[in-house]
């Protein structure tokens, strides 16, 4: 269970803008430590991100994306006032969901 | 080489276990380890061969947002907007990567293809942008310099 997310929907003309700022530390598994072991991997392998019980994004990442990961993109059909879910699962098995109100 | 297969067994019950569960079906269970395969792929062939395609088309539909020079290699931003008809999913790849895949979207019907996260890159690269419509392949590149690396240090 990570730190919360902090999401950000907002309605435009063309869709909803939808960008979500992950807490996690995303290791790659390939960094030693002070000692000269590797650190082991440990980064977020999916996420999934729902409107009204329909997925509108899925991702599948690698160790590659950036430690506390950022994501955004836009989707059509949502209105004000509506929930947006979003859900990650980490490599470990770890998972944290989060929901924010499009505005 | 221990450590990965206890990890590979691990997901393996992950996904056993949502398979039981019915969050995904067994096929899906199946596809979503062949994805995982991908992302141990270490070039551009590979990934898309891994994928389930042949080979990538070059298309001027694609276009990648991303600096020409990015000065942190352990935060690069990169947008990817397709105009391809019924693009299903992008995936983002960086050559010199250990293992070039790096993010792969799937775009449900509805959703606008275009997507903007940020990737580590180990030194200056081509940055490929993958785009699956109608079940082909087609790729856009863009070279990205990194003046500090973003894996190990």
């Amino acid at each position: 269970m990570g730190d919360p997310m902090r999401i950000r929907a907002t309605e435009q003309p063309d869709g909803v803008d939808v960008r979500v700022l992950m807490s996690h530390e995303m290791e790659t598994g390939q960094r030693r430590d002070s000692a000269g072991k590797l650190v082991p991997a440990h980064y977020i392998s999916t996420v999934t991100v729902s409107h009204s019980g329909k997925q509108v994004l899925s991702a599948e990442w690698g160790p590659a994306i950036a430690k506390n990961p950022y994501l955004q993109f836009k989707f059509k059909g949502g209105r004000k006032g509506d929930k947006l879910t979003v859900t990650w699962v980490d490599n470990k098995g770890d998972t944290r969901t989060d929901e924010a109100t499009i505005n | 080489m221990r450590k990965h297969r206890r990890d590979f067994i691990k997901l393996s019950g992950v996904y056993a276990a949502m398979a039981a569960a019915g969050l995904l079906s067994v096929e899906e269970a199946f596809a979503q380890q062949a994805r995982n395969k991908a992302f141990e792929a270490k070039s551009l062939d590979e990934t898309v061969k891994l994928l389930g395609g042949t080979t990538a088309v070059q298309s001027g539909e694609i276009s990648i947002t991303a600096p020409d020079i990015a000065e942190n290699g352990a935060v690069v931003p990169i947008g990817v907007t397709s105009k391809i008809p019924n693009t299903q999913n992008i995936y983002i790849l960086v050559d010199k990567n250990l293992n070039s895949l790096s993010a792969g979207f799937g775009i449900p019907p509805g959703t606008e293809p275009n997507v903007a996260t940020r990737v580590k890159m180990a030194q200056t690269s081509n940055v490929h942008a993958v785009v699956k419509a109608d079940n082909k392949f087609y790729v856009a590149t863009k070279e990205v310099k990194v003046t500090l690396g973003g894996c190990g240090g």
